[in-house]
């Protein structure tokens, strides 16, 4: 190894403008095509793995979000939306367009690891063909699907026809020879550990694990489809409810209302900012308490006990939501430019219900402690099985409490704020264990930094003078953002970066719209931790994983 | 060892009263409340399947099935505060052999439907389902999606629907004693062969989607067909 350091590890941090990013790809840069969040350069389909290594290593854009693909009259066209690590209001987008009648691109697989499940789901569901790519097939629908379902011509009241296949052990024909004998095993799709309708395809070897692959699309009820055929104003508010369902329901619709309100510029009133806010982080204790519940769970059966405390906890939180907001679990509470409607009357009521949930809470995170951290069983279970190296998590495009469980102090709270966070006192939570029990910490932490923010927010809501409480701008009733307008805008999910691509095409309705699913990446992980490590730690590894399939799949 | 004298103890450290009862024979636990209510009799005269029927309805094992969104309020169901428990069917079997009832809850799609058919037909006569939320009846919200089944009543019968998006956990638990009583009262059917079991390739009817998959699919190999434009 060299001892200079390269020049990419000084120049990662610098924050560039646009032309200079443009002088640094020089001849790779076609043509120009920024969006709202960040500068865009078309590039030619056959210098993709070029341009993103260029950008990766001499610029430190090390964070590939999403691929967002779409067709257009007369292209079809995926765009790379790259961040960094470090500070993801640094963006850049990379807009390949391919051919109209042969799109074909290539694949960005080997310079961003993530990029795998990302493409595939591109050919998946518009029918773009990556060169280079690993394993190009079908990820969410069933491989004897017909034809792309977000392509233009695509006919929805075509018959289809789905297989039940038996499955045949990918590993045999590598191993030929008599003295390995290796077993399939499918998990799931119905499963109590795999947390819905997930299904690994697993090759044990003995009891460990010599590969596993997660299949998904169990649950692929073409959210993106529901979105585009909505118009912006209210249509499409009640679907980030149903994306991650565990109660997370305003984080979701935060996303929305983050890039739709940056799309049509709408400025919202500070005291509903304050009200997202709370109700956002009451939300987030209400999906960790139960990531934390059968996580236990998945650990050893006889966690019920703990299950049922953070179920009950969870009833706590829900309550107090179920009096903001009117319902239990899917809320659809936020709008456009604001709340719909304001604290509940009597408003001292809900305070106080609010203060008694946060007075009780430390008490029952001790209880946690002594029931599940504590316990000698669990720690032998989760220390060091399951890890995930920063490095790794990185290469995967991994966000949330996963990041964070390795050290990657990554958290868009703070990073890239938004809502009242950045007025706040308030800690992002990291730990540099990369294991099982290291996310598992994590997320008991960031109910504790929740807590923290809640109790500010009441703080100031009780003292907000009553003839200042606007909780909803001045929106159009029907909004039509300017015609092929661009933006990517991600909020931290209960899981992690959480973002939303739309583009707009004049009408109210959005042309594109691109779920960027923290889960879908963050699942792409578990090979990495299960291979080589025993059958039990795979589960305890997709535990950890916190995923939610309607976020997987959606 | 018999004796004369009585065996003494320390009154004041037991509970009189039960052993009080015990000895005079007040508190013999043969003598049930359900006793006086029949009479002298101690035999009941009924039918047997009628009996059988109100052995099924008081004694419901449940599927530990999570689909979607539902799946958390019927955790929410199973857990503290509703307590399905209560009404004598809240022990969720992880294997679909064990169990009697199945909630459905939530969306169906087109990978997951044969999967979900596979699950049903895996569980032994009598059995039942409950179709949890909006997309068990129709689809839901996302009925218009390319890939979503327009009701799990499609692909498997279903005896009770509880509307919503998702209902509430006591919804739930009205829809699962609704379901009690029509057992009990031997409403619904509870033994039928039904004819709900998966195609293999070669049954279905040759057309041009069939021929277009004939290399790919063996003809042993199980499928379900969608007709979308046939669905409501």
């Amino acid at each position: 190894m060299s001892l200079e350091r390269p020049d990419s590890v000084d120049d990662a941090a610098v924050e560039r403008t646009p032309d200079e990013i443009e002088a640094l790809l020089g001849d790779l840069v076609v043509d120009r095509d920024d969006h709202l969040n960040a500068p865009g350069f078309v590039i030619r389909p056959d210098t993709v793995q070029e341009t993103l290594r260029t950008l990766k290593e001499q610029a430190g854009y090390d964070h590939l979000s999403v691929v967002s693909a779409q067709e257009y009259e007369n292209r079809y066209e995926s765009i790379y939306h790259l961040k960094k690590y470090d500070d993801p209001t640094q963006e850049v987008s990379i807009v390949v367009p391919a051919d109209k009648d042969h799109p074909v691109s290539e694949s960005a697989e080997p310079v961003f690891r993530t990029a795998d499940w990302h493409e595939r789901e591109a050919y998946d569901l518009i029918g773009i063909e990556y060169d280079d790519h690993p394993d190009l097939r079908r990820i969410l629908l069933p491989e004897t699907w017909q034809g792309h379902p977000l392509s233009m011509d695509y006919d929805k009241d075509r018959p289809q026809i789905a297989t039940l296949p038996a499955h045949a052990n990918p590993l045999e024909e590598h191993h030929k020879d008599a003295e390995s004998d290796t077993m399939f095993l499918n998990i799931g799709p119905h499963h109590p550990a795999t947390h819905g309708v997930l299904h690994l395809k697993t090759v044990l070897d003995g009891e460990q694990v010599a590969d596993v692959e997660p299949d998904i699309g169990y649950l692929h009820r073409s959210e993106e489809q529901m979105a585009q055929s909505g118009t912006y104003r209210h249509q499409i508010m009640p679907y980030p409810d149903r994306w991650d369902y565990i109660s997370a329901g305003l984080l979701n619709e935060w996303a929305y209302a983050r890039a739709a309100e940056d799309l049509a510029d709408i400025e919202v009133p500070e005291y509903a900012q304050v009200i997202r806010t709370m109700g956002a982080e009451m939300c987030r204790i209400a999906a960790h308490m139960l990531a934390l519940a059968t996580f236990a769970l998945d650990i050893n059966g006889d966690f019920t006990a703990t299950f049922m405390y953070a179920i009950n906890d969870r009833e706590r939180v829900q309550n107090l939501l179920e009096d903001l907001t009117g319902q239990r679990l899917m809320f659809n509470y936020f709008r456009l430019g604001g709340v719909v409607w304001d604290l509940p009357e009597p408003r001292e009521e809900f305070f106080s219900k609010t203060r008694d949930f946060l007075d009780q809470l430390p008490e029952s995170v001790e209880e946690y402690h002594n029931l599940i951290t504590s316990n000698e069983v669990f720690q032998m279970r989760t220390i060091d099985t399951g890890i995930l190296p920063p490095e790794v998590a990185k290469n995967y495009g991994a966000t949330g409490p996963v990041a964070r469980g390795s050290g990657v102090d990554y958290d868009l709270r703070r990073d890239d704020p938004y809502g009242y966070y950045d007025e706040l006192d308030w800690d992002v939570v990291t730990e540099d264990g990369g294991d099982n029990f290291s996310r598992l910490l994590v997320r008991m932490r960031e109910v504790e930094e929740s807590a923290k923010i809640i109790e500010q927010c009441v703080d100031l809501l009780e003292d907000w003078p009553e003839d200042e409480r606007n909780i909803q701008a001045n929106v159009p009733r029907t909004l039509r953002p300017d015609d092929d307008t661009e933006i990517y805008r991600a909020v931290e999910g209960a899981k992690g970066e959480l973002g939303i691509y739309i583009r707009a095409d004049g009408t109210d309705k959005p042309a594109r719209f691109k779920i960027r699913s923290p889960c879908f990446s963050n699942l792409q992980t578990l090979p990495e931790m299960a291979n080589g490590e025993y059958i039990p730690d795979v589960i305890a590894a997709l535990g950890s994983l916190d995923v939610v399939l309607g976020e997987v799949d959606r | 060892m018999s004796s004369d004298q009585p065996f003494i103890t320390d009154e004041s450290q037991v509970v009189t009263e039960t052993r009080d009862a015990r000895m005079t024979g007040q508190g013999d636990r043969f003598n049930s409340r359900l006793r006086e209510a029949f009479g002298s009799s101690p035999f009941i005269l009924t039918k047997f399947d009628k009996f059988l029927n109100w052995c099924r309805g008081s004694s419901m094992f449940m599927l530990q099935f999570g689909i979607a969104c539902c799946s958390i309020e019927m955790m929410h169901t199973y857990a503290v505060k509703h307590d399905l428990d209560r009404f004598g069917s809240g022990v969720p079997r992880a294997s679909p052999r064990q169990a009697d009832v199945m909630i459905v809850p939530g969306t169906i799609v087109s990978k997951f439907a044969p999967r979900m058919k596979r699950v049903y037909d895996q569980m032994p006569e009598p059995k039942f389902v409950v179709g949890m939320g909006s997309c068990t009846i129709s689809g839901g919200p996302f009925q218009e999606g390319y890939n979503v089944i327009k009701g799990a009543e499609e692909v498997i019968p279903i005896d009770i629907h509880v509307p919503g998006c998702p209902p509430r956990p006591e919804a739930l638990v009205y829809g699962v004693v609704k379901l009690q009583e029509r057992v009990a009262n031997g409403e619904a059917a509870p033994v039928t062969v039904k004819p709900y079991e998966l195609e293999e390739f070669s049954d279905l009817e040759r057309d041009e989607l069939v021929d277009k998959l004939a290399d790919q699919i063996d003809d042993d190999e199980l499928v379900m067909r969608y007709n979308f434009a046939d669905s409501p």
